[in-house]
């Protein structure tokens, strides 16, 4: 079952053209790779998919629905969530807060519910809290959940803003280098723990990443990007041994 | 009629772009609505009064209050913004900017009580015509100083090494002081260059009305701000049209609407073009960067 | 009740109580756009003077009840604020600060223009409805819904938006609606805070409401600490007091404020409450013993 397909994709900023034509169709439930050199497109590429920027050209189909300019809340509630590559987290709540916003995409109760205090609400709010610690327990962070997010380490920053999506009850996770700054322990945990959520939690994930041997590791097929092309596609085997990504992005000695 | 009230307009939108400058500069770099500036305006309409009552040249008169301001401009700078820098949210010191904003306009409240101050005649005000518009010898005055002072500006930012590493503070802060720029001493001499640009339009704008008080900078201040906003804050081309635009449509709308509605003019403008253009007349539009 | 209280508590405090009391209730306003939600606005004078100039001439005309009088001036702020925020919540940071001014400064001027309000005269011999009891009755509650409100799914979201816009959206919550309720219910209660306020004074003006006045009310927010309910209540409490205490050095009063908000925001630059937080103090206690 195809999730998210997109179909000749293009994206100009200012005349300068990021993504070209780029088709792409991620099976459900498998772990997907976007590499490519800086500026390749792979960050547009996930503001595409997310809403913030609408394609000028081509089609996008979650579910094989085109949501092309729907606004970035709806795709958020369709099921879509996404890590940022330049960490955004709220920064000055808790890290409990920061989770508990992520299931607003899941919740209901309004403004009327929520200061007159409603059942309604009220019913959410337990529901919201426990799905925040158990998330928290997940990604090891529960022990500082009233911590501030920017007081955490970065690692740990990372691994927070995998547990806000989470908290959305996505299909599909956008990863946006998940491993960036993290030392190869870490980075070793987090492995681990992209396939444990995958498998528990039976998501979709597609991850931009420039560390090859996480790449490698854990995606199960890859797509290469160079200036806002798609040179390649298929599992690492496959697109490791490609002369053309060998050529304009390995480089010689990789 | 028309070509009359243009010209008013003019002049008195020159004295909103001498302000707005000053508003667009420093919020260029530090990001900063520095509301003291309005009586930073309101000291150079006194300084320069005080200098022309001691029986000095208008002109030198115009030099000293803007020296003036220069200086307090810095000093409010280094006392009232410059510990708020980097450690505190960008309200904490649009606050402190109010805190020295009122203390200010209490402190000349104090000194010379709020009652108008007159203007003694120094500028033998003769009209003459041109074709059938009438223009006064001052509002040519008025206009030429602020052009002068706006291509020396321009020149300033443009060909100087100061000038430079203030356009380059105005793109990224932290990368210009990694490149070796002083920071401080940028900031610093924007708020003097900003301060002595509205002394200037104070004092310019006192000789023309005939009045100055201490609260005249509270009004003056915030049009300027529109007008700062209205070209685009941040853009010094802006700065100097959406002031001069603003002073024209302002006298435009008393001359031809209505007079009672003189202060709402400016910002009905203002808000009209906002929601048509945010970025302002001459403003970049940025595309949030994600 | 005031009867009552009149017996324990000079006049002159009392009165000072009332203008506490109504500067809470509209610098909680505030808060929820500022403080809460991050929105800059500096008019808020102008939806205290909807809601002052309505409430009054509610009373004066229609002979209404009170508490109906003063609803329908909030209301009237309230659907202000809404129809403002549509289109101004689109802009960012200091445009809106400058599309606020803008909106409260034209306010003003309409109300100097505007017969049924006795134009730059303003409008007097408003009944004194306003009490101690009535409102400090609506702080209470006002603190209350307002505590409800801030620690709920909605609260949370609007605090979203001020930490992280694009992160609140990748969240599933709809920024620009969560914006225009908060600017609705702020102005809401900017224009209970403008009724109140007329019908304690019998007289308003347009000049009660200008540029100063909405500057005043960010002050408590900012002071106190944004965001924090606490903390917005004493920025209320001391920037009300600071005027009456300052009576001491007459006519420095205002020179003395202007120093001290400098200096305050030097050396309390998040505010007096900003970044207090029980679990942090228990924390430090817990580490000295």
């Amino acid at each position: 079952m195809i999730i998210l397909e997109m179909d000749k994709i293009s994206q100009e900023f200012g005349g300068l053209r990021a993504l070209d034509n780029v088709s792409l169709k991620i099976n459900e439930q498998e772990i997907f790779g976007i590499i490519g050199p800086n500026g390749a497109g792979k960050t547009t590429l996930f503001n595409i998919i997310t809403g913030i920027y609408v394609p000028i050209e081509g089609d996008l189909l979650f579910k094989g629905q085109r949501i092309n300019g729907t606004a970035p809340y709806d795709i958020a509630r369709m099921g879509i969530a996404r890590t940022f590559q330049n960490i955004r987290l709220f920064d000055k709540l808790s890290v409990l807060d920061n989770v508990r916003i992520g299931c607003h995409g899941v919740t209901h109760s309004g403004f009327w519910a929520s200061v007159l205090g409603l059942p309604i609400s009220r019913k959410e709010e337990v529901f919201i809290l426990d799905r925040a610690e158990k998330l928290l327990q997940l990604i090891g962070l529960y022990e500082k959940r009233y911590e501030y997010a920017n007081n955490l380490a970065y690692g740990e920053q990372r691994r927070l803003e995998i547990a806000r999506a989470l908290a959305l009850e996505p299909s599909l996770v956008l990863l946006d280098e998940p491993g960036a700054g993290m030392n190869p322990q870490e980075k070793e945990e987090l492995m681990k723990l992209i396939r444990q959520i995958r498998d528990d939690l039976h998501l979709t994930i597609v991850l931009v990443e420039h560390d090859m041997n996480l790449v490698m590791n854990i995606c199960e097929r890859i797509a290469v990007l160079n200036y806002g092309r798609k040179i390649a596609d298929g599992t690492p085997a496959k697109v490791k041994n490609d002369p053309q990504v060998i050529q304009s992005y390995l480089g010689a000695g990789a | 009629m028309f070509w009359e009230q243009l010209i008013n307009g003019l002049t008195l939108g020159s004295s909103y772009a001498l302000i707005a400058l000053g508003y667009t500069m420093v919020y260029g770099i530090v990001q900063l609505i520095n509301f003291a500036h309005g009586e930073i305006y309101m000291f150079g309409a006194f300084a320069g009064l005080f200098l022309v009552l001691s029986g000095v040249n208008v002109f030198i008169a115009l030099l000293g209050a803007m020296v003036f301001c220069m200086l307090l401009g810095m000093l409010v700078e280094r006392i009232a913004y410059r510990p708020l820098r980097g450690k505190s949210s960008r309200l904490s010191a649009l606050i402190s900017a109010i805190g020295v904003s009122i203390f200010l306009s209490t402190l000349m409240a104090l000194y010379r009580g709020t009652n108008t101050t007159r203007y003694p005649e120094i500028i033998g005000n003769s009209t003459f015509s041109v074709g059938s518009i009438q223009i006064s010898s001052l509002q040519v005055i008025i206009l030429l100083v602020s052009a002068l002072l706006m291509v020396g500006l321009q020149l300033l930012i443009q060909k100087t090494r100061i000038g430079k590493a203030m356009r380059a503070c105005s793109q990224d802060l932290e990368a210009s002081s990694l490149m070796g720029i002083n920071v401080n001493r940028v900031i610093s001499a924007t708020f003097a260059i900003g301060s002595a640009l509205a002394a200037a339009g104070g004092m310019m704008v006192g000789i023309y009305y005939n009045a100055v008080w201490p609260y005249m900078g509270t009004m003056a201040g915030l049009k300027a701000f529109a007008a700062a906003v209205l070209g685009g804050i941040g853009s010094v081309p802006g700065a100097m049209i959406g002031g001069l635009s603003l002073g024209v449509m302002e006298i435009m709308g008393v001359a031809y609407l209505s007079s009672s509605y003189k202060d709402a003019i400016a910002f009905a403008i203002l808000i009209l073009v906002l929601f048509i253009r945010p970025q302002g007349i001459m403003g970049q539009k940025i595309s949030k960067k994600v | 009740m005031d009867a009552f209280i009149a017996q324990y508590i000079d006049a002159y405090y009392l009165r000072i109580m009332i203008f506490i009391g109504i500067n809470i209730i509209m610098a909680l306003g505030l808060n929820l756009i500022t403080g809460v939600t991050g929105q800059l606005s500096m008019g808020h004078a102008g939806f205290m003077s909807l809601g002052a100039y309505t409430a009054a001439i509610i009373s004066l005309h229609y002979d209404a009840p009170f508490f109906l009088a003063i609803l329908a001036g909030a209301a009237m702020a309230a659907s202000f604020g809404f129809i403002i925020g549509i289109p101004t919540l689109r802009l960012d940071g200091d445009d809106l600060a400058m599309v606020t001014i803008g909106f409260a400064e034209i306010i003003r001027v309409f109300f100097l223009n505007f017969e049924p309000g006795g134009k730059a005269v303003g409008l007097s011999g408003i009944p004194q409805y306003t009490d101690f009891a009535t409102v400090w009755l609506i702080v209470i509650v006002v603190i209350i819904l307002n505590a409800k409100l801030l620690y709920s799914r909605v609260g949370r979201s609007l605090f979203a938006i001020r930490e992280n816009e694009i992160a609140a959206q990748s969240c599933g919550i709809n920024t620009t609606r969560m914006k225009i309720l908060a600017f609705t219910v702020g102005s809401f209660l900017g224009g209970l805070g403008g009724g109140l306020y007329a019908h304690y004074m019998y007289y308003i003006n347009p000049q009660d409401f200008g540029f100063m006045k909405s500057i005043e009310i960010l002050n408590m927010v900012v002071l106190g600490g944004m965001g924090s309910i606490p903390g917005t209540v004493l920025g209320a409490v001391i920037l009300t007091l600071a005027p009456e205490m300052l009576r001491i050095v007459a006519e420095y009063r205002l020179l003395f404020y202007g120093g001290m908000l400098v200096i305050l925001m030097i050396f309390r630059p998040n505010g007096l409450l900003g970044d207090v937080r029980i679990y942090d103090l228990k924390k430090r206690w817990g580490k000295k013993r």
